[in-house]
């Protein structure tokens, strides 16, 4: 049972359509997602999931179409504007510093939080010691969270795979986001990987209320812990609604198993 | 003197408040409870649970890892005088069914979501389970069953019931007597279904305050709780003798950093079965296999100095002053950091107990300056039997009999024990009671021994494991098995024989020790199945049974016993699949008929054997592997001992 039911619409996006020269990304794509759910995008390879996300987080400027995040339209979102609105993200291909280790990964997502300046933060004076004491508290509870306390001090380079996607996953939570967009965060992971991170997902959304967008591959996956699922191929949108429509609907069934053309 | 546990705690509450009682590692900091905080805590939820209707009498099912909540929890229970009952924390549902009945449980204190879930699909078999009590309330927020609420929740009813009843605890607690039970123990099963032992406050007590006199433990002395709450030696080490001396216990953040606590706490006082200082050596000498040459080098000949005179520097026997000056040399070089690395800088006691230690590992850690100790003891002597001194260790003895103990070996071989730590009775069952508890008092340990001429006590094996080969020579497998598992790349060992010409073995692999031997030597492998059946590592488990033949050939009455045939196994042998108890100790009969097929071709001469075993993955799903496994012959070497 979920804590939060469902709230009311808190991102809307209206007949988006993304091109790359001759390239069609994304054609007229609508969809919204209500505050507090878990919305799936699936669909095979190419089929602009990924844009998708990138146009709501703005680092691609759709030519068509705007979204409206909590009532405010935009026709192009800027990346910075969205992670100050309360979006964050996690990649595909996992985007950390390597070097770092685990905390200072994770304590990276509070920058945008963190309001002492550069000189103060490096003479580690006053104020900036304190915010620093207050920011890492916040970082500590994400670490327990994540069940990744063995590994604070670990540069993340050297931890498998699965951990490094966790890494990920808690440096956007240290933005304490409104809207979590997850890119394939299921991604390359073995059975049990994909348990622990699936435990995770469900675990944010319950816990903080944080309203997740996420895309994946894996339609078990999806299915099990998703409220709606939007279903893409060759960047249109040919299905949209709970697990079991979605289940049922020809046209996704085509285009997961594949017809003679 | 007669005192319980709760007084106590209120004792050291009322003499030294601010001391330090218990740590806990949470959001990377060590947070310290007081003994003034402590007894507080204990006394808000003594009332919470009173208001819950927990009554004198009444079992409260402890399951969890070490918390300091979980730990205060036993003394709640002991406060109101009811009886904690911890459970292990891995166990399975069907494993903690039968506690829950058999104990007739109403009151769970859990640790978090992952035993609450295992509780609730319980409860529908067990409707007896009314209440049960969650310390961590992540992923516990939407539960809304019946019975179930936080320690946060338990707090409020405590403060509320204190209000309106100002005298309850200290009440309660003074109505406690030394002679109540404070503990239920259930053993962990090796033969037939697990019993509990019902231990006294007199007993434990008595059995702390020995081992605290021996040692000289204070409160200064920190230790590290990370063994399982349920096991009798964390019971004894970090509530029992924790309440005696007074020292500090500190719970790690995970079981996976225990490592990495351990090093920042530097415990003065340690307590570990015997794997885990075989888990710790085996990890040094993989790292110091990959390290340079230089290192290597220096590491070997330093290991030599500290073999040939660490031990006796420690037990202050005399040393040639060449020894000395290149074992202090060693110290700063060698001994000193690999302490350090371990976390065991400061230690001032170390003990072992629950499985026999084998002696090269025993004077591995002596000799690098750790005062290693063993003692020994079963749950229902609260582990303290036999206990070694400081300046009389002895290698491959337990030690003399506690103060307070009494100890003869039967007729038969067995060891006997009459004393202060003797259980009161097994839970709800005089029969069994009455079968290890003799007229005289003694309680049959079912450990064979023998006593030597200075009063040390020398176990064999377990009474009933001894056994004969066909020959009539005594065949004590555990020996044979610990000589094999001292071996880093050998994890676990079966010997058979009893009533055989010869004796087989079946061996498994250190996975971790193996593997990185195997990519040292360029050698690939898919996983644990096919590194275990590669050419090279039976050709290396072979050399390891050898140099074992070898030891038993040179020892007196042991030379029949020679490992004849053996197989490397496929999969490792799991307490999942029921193989090893939960304490990891082999479940010989139980192996013996899994695996009757590789038994019989063992002893038939076959070559090799194939087979299909059935496992059980962690989630609770099944799975099979197959295998098919080569049999070796083994090196025997004529007995040295007959000759000379």
């Amino acid at each position: 049972m979920k804590q939060r039911p469902m709230g009311d619409v808190i991102l809307d996006v209206q007949n988006i359509s993304l091109s790359f020269g001759g390239v069609k990304a994304l054609t007229d794509i609508s969809f919204n997602v209500r505050e507090h759910e878990i919305r799936a995008i699936i669909g095979p390879n190419g089929a602009g999931k990924s844009s998708m996300l990138n146009c709501i987080n703005g680092v691609y400027q759709p030519q068509q179409g705007s979204i409206t995040f909590r009532g405010q339209t935009f026709h192009h979102m800027n990346s910075r504007q969205v992670a100050e609105m309360g979006v964050a993200r996690t990649f595909q291909n996992l985007a950390l510093f390597k070097g770092m280790s685990v905390l200072d990964n994770i304590m990276s997502g509070r920058n945008l939080k963190i309001k002492s300046n550069l000189l103060l933060q490096a003479l580690r004076i006053g104020p900036a010691e304190r915010e620093e004491i207050r920011h890492r508290e916040q970082v500590e509870r994400i670490i327990d969270f994540l069940e990744i306390q063995a590994h604070r001090k670990t540069p993340v380079g050297q931890l498998p795979y699965g951990l490094q996607k966790r890494v990920d996953l808690g440096r956007a939570l240290a933005m304490e986001p409104q809207v979590l967009l997850l890119d394939e965060p299921m991604a390359g992971m073995n059975v049990e990987e994909k348990q622990d991170m699936c435990r995770f997902i469900l675990d944010v959304n319950d816990e903080f209320g944080t309203t997740v967008v996420l895309i994946e591959h894996d339609m078990g996956v999806v299915m099990d812990i998703s409220d709606r699922v939007v279903v893409l191929d060759y960047g249109k949108k040919i299905g949209d609604g709970v697990p079991d429509e979605v289940r049922n609907n020809e046209d996704v069934i085509q285009a997961y198993l594949g017809t003679s053309h | 003197m007669q005192t319980t546990f709760p007084r106590l705690l209120l004792k050291h509450a009322a003499e030294r408040p601010q001391a330090p009682a218990l740590r806990e590692k949470e959001y990377g900091i060590w947070q310290t409870w007081s003994w003034a905080r402590a007894a507080e805590d204990v006394r808000l939820m003594s009332c919470g649970l009173a208001a819950l209707g927990f009554k004198p009498g009444h079992n409260l099912a402890i399951i969890g890892d070490n918390r300091p909540h979980l730990y205060l929890s036993f003394l709640v229970a002991q406060s109101l005088r009811g009886v904690p009952v911890p459970m292990y924390q891995d166990a399975v549902a069907s494993e903690m069914a039968f506690v829950l009945e058999d104990a007739e449980i109403e009151f769970v204190f859990a640790e978090n979501q992952e035993q609450v879930d295992k509780l609730l699909e319980l409860r529908e078999t067990v409707p007896n389970l009314k209440h049960i009590i969650y310390d961590d309330p992540r992923g516990l927020r939407n539960y809304k069953h019946e019975g179930l609420i936080s320690v946060e929740r338990l707090f409020e009813l405590g403060r509320e019931y204190e209000r309106a009843h100002p005298a309850f605890y200290k009440d309660a607690v003074e109505q406690g007597q030394a002679s109540d039970v404070s503990v239920i123990l259930y053993t962990s099963g090796t033969t037939g279904r697990p019993k509990g032992v019902c231990q006294t406050h007199a007993s434990f007590i008595n059995s702390a305050r020995g081992g605290v006199e021996v040692d000289g433990l204070n409160p200064d002395d920190n230790i590290i709780s990370y063994l399982p709450p349920a096991w009798v030696g964390d019971h004894l080490f970090s509530i029992a003798q924790w309440l005696v001396a007074g020292f500090t216990i500190n719970c790690p953040e995970s079981a996976a950093t225990v490592s990495i606590d351990l090093r920042e706490i530097g415990p003065s006082y340690y307590f570990a079965p015997p794997r885990v200082f075989e888990s710790m050596l085996t990890s040094v000498s993989i790292r110091m296999e990959d390290a340079a040459a230089p290192k290597r080098w220096l590491y070997q000949k330093f290991m030599a100095v500290a073999r040939r005179c660490g031990s006796e520097i420690l037990d202050g026997h005399p040393v040639p002053l060449t020894d000395r000056l290149l074992y202090a040399l060693g110290n700063v070089l060698v001994y000193g950091p690999l302490r350090n690395v371990l976390g065991l800088s400061r230690i001032r006691v170390a003990y072992t107990a629950g499985a026999a230690i084998g002696p090269d590992l025993f004077r591995f850690y002596r000799s690098i300056g750790i005062n290693l100790k063993q003692l020994y003891g079963q749950t229902e002597t609260c582990a303290y039997v036999c206990i070694q001194k400081n300046g009389r260790v002895k290698l491959n003895s337990v030690g003399e009999a506690a103060p307070g103990i009494e100890i003869k070996i039967a007729d038969n071989g067995e060891v006997l024990v009459r004393g202060v730590s003797v259980l009161k009775e097994y839970y709800k069952r005089p029969d069994a009671t009455a079968e290890v508890i003799d007229e005289q008092g003694y309680f049959h340990t079912g450990d064979a021994g023998v006593i030597d001429h200075d009063g040390h006590l020398h176990i064999i094996d377990r009474a009933k494991d001894v056994g004969k080969l066909a020959s009539g020579a005594i065949f004590a497998p555990n020996y044979i098995e610990n000589k094999l598992k001292f071996f880093p790349q050998i994890k676990e060992a079966v010997c058979f024989g009893h009533t055989r010409d010869q004796v087989c073995a079946f061996i498994n692999i250190d996975f971790e020790a193996v593997g990185n031997w195997a990519e040292r030597q360029a050698l690939p492998y898919g996983g644990y199945v096919d590194l275990a059946a590669k050419q090279q590592v039976l050709d290396m488990v072979a050399d390891c049974v050898a140099k074992v033949n070898a030891d038993l050939a040179a020892e007196e009455g042991m030379s029949d016993t020679q490992i004849a045939r053996f197989l490397v196994l496929h999969k490792e042998l799991d307490p999942d699949d029921d193989e090893l108890t939960r304490t990891r100790k082999v479940r010989r009969g139980f192996i013996a008929d899994k695996y009757a097929v590789l038994i019989d071709a063992l002893y038939t001469g076959r070559s090799e054997q194939f087979i299909e075993t059935q496992v059980k993955f962690e989630d609770g799903r099944t799975g099979t592997v197959s295998a098919t496994l080569q049999i070796r012959d083994a090196t025997c070497y004529p007995s040295v001992a007959k000759a000379a």
